[in-house]
């Protein structure tokens, strides 16, 4: 089914949509196909585990989604959206991750010179929020995130823990169709780390937004709705053999 | 969200030791300017302050601030004879270094038309203008001489009776006023063993002459005060200034002076300029240079360090890409910093100009339109500046942010 932002099931809208999606680095002898033909499908408010090995193209995988390293080939839909068609942009990518994407990564990965609230603050003001709206929705996601208190603390007064939740508070800031997170929780201890996947799972349940989270802690596997691997570029759900490599 | 303020904030003290640094540079900057137009205007200092319409100087010379000019003080009198003029003066003007107090004294002599000039016109702080004929002098304060002291000049002591501020010469030498009388016995002050030799010498020559062996009153003349022998010369004066009747044709004037082939006449403007063209011209285009060459170090110290700042910044640039924030919102995070680093560093240069330059031993004057000038370069300086930190802003990737 190409990823024309047709509804998924009964009427329901697709949070994420990618159909051939295949990222080759390089050309000629130096060429690598980092991704192949890669189709995966997110519903609104379903949390996805991405599994595999380094260098398998998870990151490579997120990039494309996230319209950070365009796709070579392939079909991206965010929201029921179509943004990449093959070689065409099919919008402005940064506004589009603006406005409908939100970032986790493995190092908690806050501005600096912004406190927390700050931090979650500016994508608000980004999207066009009035300053003391954007901040009122701010403290509202860190005090949901158990981090109100440590709204006013520079990033690196926080505890990574800390640190990572407020990165949530960010990544939801602008109400996003999709939030993708790379090892989130690569810096935390089991515990921490399980709280965090935890928060993903309320966080894609209660705001109803697609959540990928690639990941090699296989802990916390419970609290995903779908998990997929990956090897050498190629995508599959988890227990299907998986496609021969060309 | 002002990104700019808040990195600021963020390593504020930093920030505000480069921008004391830069601050620093851009007085400088100011200073350079100011000691420039400082030398300008004290050179015109004494043409302003007498203004006169006309010079009149010793034939084929550039008048007495260019190099030695002398005229009989006759002059005085044919040029207020001649129509249109209403009033001429003689004027007499050079440097002298004497020592007063222990101290070496340098000082530029100006003579005034006593008793038409008094020197009520100087810009006098403290006492007053010359009240007699004689012995009387009238100083700068930059020559450290209080009211009432005395100063002696050759043969003769001086009191001071009044203190002017902003009097001096172009070459920075604080100006003394005398009656011109005074100042030319100031000038051809003499030993008494010269005058002496310089009498033996006259008697011995015309005793060698006819003349002088059959008239004895002559060799005894000779011999005496040179004032009292009508072949010699009484002292040269400097220049004749004159001032011309409202509606006098000057062309006229001059055209009438000119024709005179023992002097050389300017106008004003062309003494204002021969002074500026002359003496003062390399000092002022050197000073010029260097200011312009500060101004081009400023800038290329200032972009380097926006330059640095932003390398500090790439990751959160790098992030604020990945986020979504549009090239403008970065683009202005460096150039208000840029911007407000330039404005700090601008009034900070300022201010401590204001409590410096008081103490340079020579006058640095910042005028209002310097500052404005220097401000427009700084707000040039500034945007520049930023464009190679914005440039390097503009190549960060968003995928920076994650490795």
């Amino acid at each position: 089914m190409p990823p024309t932002g047709e509804r998924h099931g009964a009427g329901e809208t697709l949070a994420l949509e990618t159909e051939g999606l295949t990222k080759v680095y390089g050309s000629g002898h130096t060429e690598v196909v980092a991704l192949r033909d890669a189709t995966m499908r997110v519903r609104r408010g379903e949390i996805v585990a991405l599994l595999g090995p380094s260098g398998a193209g998870k990151s490579t995988f997120l990039l494309c989604v996230g319209l950070i390293n365009p796709p070579t080939r392939g079909r991206v839909a965010i929201g029921g959206r179509p943004v990449v068609d093959g070689h065409e942009m099919l919008a402005d990518l940064r506004r589009f991750r603006r406005e409908n994407i939100g970032f986790v990564f493995q190092k908690s990965n806050l501005i600096p010179f912004l406190n927390a609230v700050e931090n979650v603050q500016v994508v608000g003001e980004l999207i066009g929020r009035r300053p003391a709206v954007a901040r009122r929705r701010a403290m509202e996601l860190l005090d949901a995130l158990g981090v109100g208190p440590r709204a006013f603390n520079m990033p690196t007064q926080l505890s990574g823990g800390e640190q990572q939740r407020v990165t949530v508070a960010r990544a939801l800031a602008n109400q996003p169709s999709l939030i993708l997170a790379d090892e989130p929780t690569a810096a935390l201890d089991s515990e921490r780390g399980r709280q965090v996947m935890v928060l993903f799972r309320e966080v894609a349940h209660q705001h109803g937004t697609g959540v990928i989270v690639v990941t090699h802690d296989h802990r916390a596997l419970d609290v995903f709705d779908t998990i997929y691997e990956m090897e050498d570029g190629l995508l599959k759900p988890a227990g299907m053999a998986l496609p021969q490599v060309k | 969200m002002n990104l700019a303020v808040r990195d600021i904030r963020h390593s504020l003290g930093r920030f505000i030791l480069t921008t004391i640094g830069v601050g620093m540079l851009l007085m400088i900057v100011m200073g350079m300017g100011g000691i420039y137009r400082g030398l300008v205007d004290d050179a015109l200092v004494v043409t302003r302050g007498v203004g006169a319409d006309l010079w009149i100087v010793q034939r084929n010379t550039r008048g007495p601030f260019a190099e030695v000019s002398r005229l009989p003080r006759s002059v005085v009198d044919r040029v207020g004879a001649v129509p249109g003029v209403t009033d001429a003066r003689e004027f007499v003007f050079h440097t002298i270094q004497r020592e007063h107090r222990g101290q070496p004294l340098r000082m530029g002599v100006l003579g005034l038309g006593w008793p038409s000039d008094k020197g009520e016109g100087l810009p006098l702080v403290a006492g007053g203008p010359l009240v007699h004929n004689h012995y009387e002098m009238i100083a700068d304060e930059t020559l450290g001489l209080a009211l009432g002291e005395r100063v002696r000049l050759g043969k003769e002591t001086y009191t001071v009776v009044g203190i002017t501020r902003g009097m001096v010469s172009s070459g920075g030498d604080g100006l003394a006023s005398f009656t011109s009388r005074d100042a030319q016995a100031i000038q051809f002050d003499e030993p008494g063993e010269s005058t002496r030799l310089e009498r033996e010498a006259r008697g011995a020559r015309a005793a060698e002459i006819d003349f002088g062996r059959t008239q004895p009153p002559v060799l005894e003349r000779a011999a005496g005060l040179s004032g009292g022998i009508a072949a010699l010369p009484g002292p040269a004066i400097s220049a004749v200034i004159a001032r011309m009747a409202p509606g006098a044709d000057a062309a006229v004037v001059v055209g009438t002076i000119r024709g005179w082939s023992d002097v050389a006449v300017y106008t004003g403007a062309e003494q204002e300029d021969l002074l500026l063209k002359g003496s003062v011209d390399r000092a002022r285009r050197q000073i010029l240079l260097f200011r312009v060459l500060l101004t081009i170090i400023s800038a290329v110290i200032m972009a380097l360090i926006i330059y640095t700042l932003t390398l500090e910044k790439l990751h959160p640039i790098a992030l604020l890409k990945l986020i979504g924030a549009p090239n403008h919102t970065i683009v202005g995070l460096i150039l208000q910093q840029s911007l407000i680093m330039g404005a700090l560093a601008y009034g900070i240069g300022y201010l401590i100009g204001q409590r410096l330059f008081p103490l340079f031993p020579r006058r640095v004057l910042v005028t209002g339109d310097d500052l404005l000038r220097l401000a427009g370069i700084v707000l040039v300086i500034s945007v520049v500046g930023s464009l190679l930190g914005i440039w390097k802003a503009m190549r960060v990737a968003p995928n920076e942010a994650i490795g």
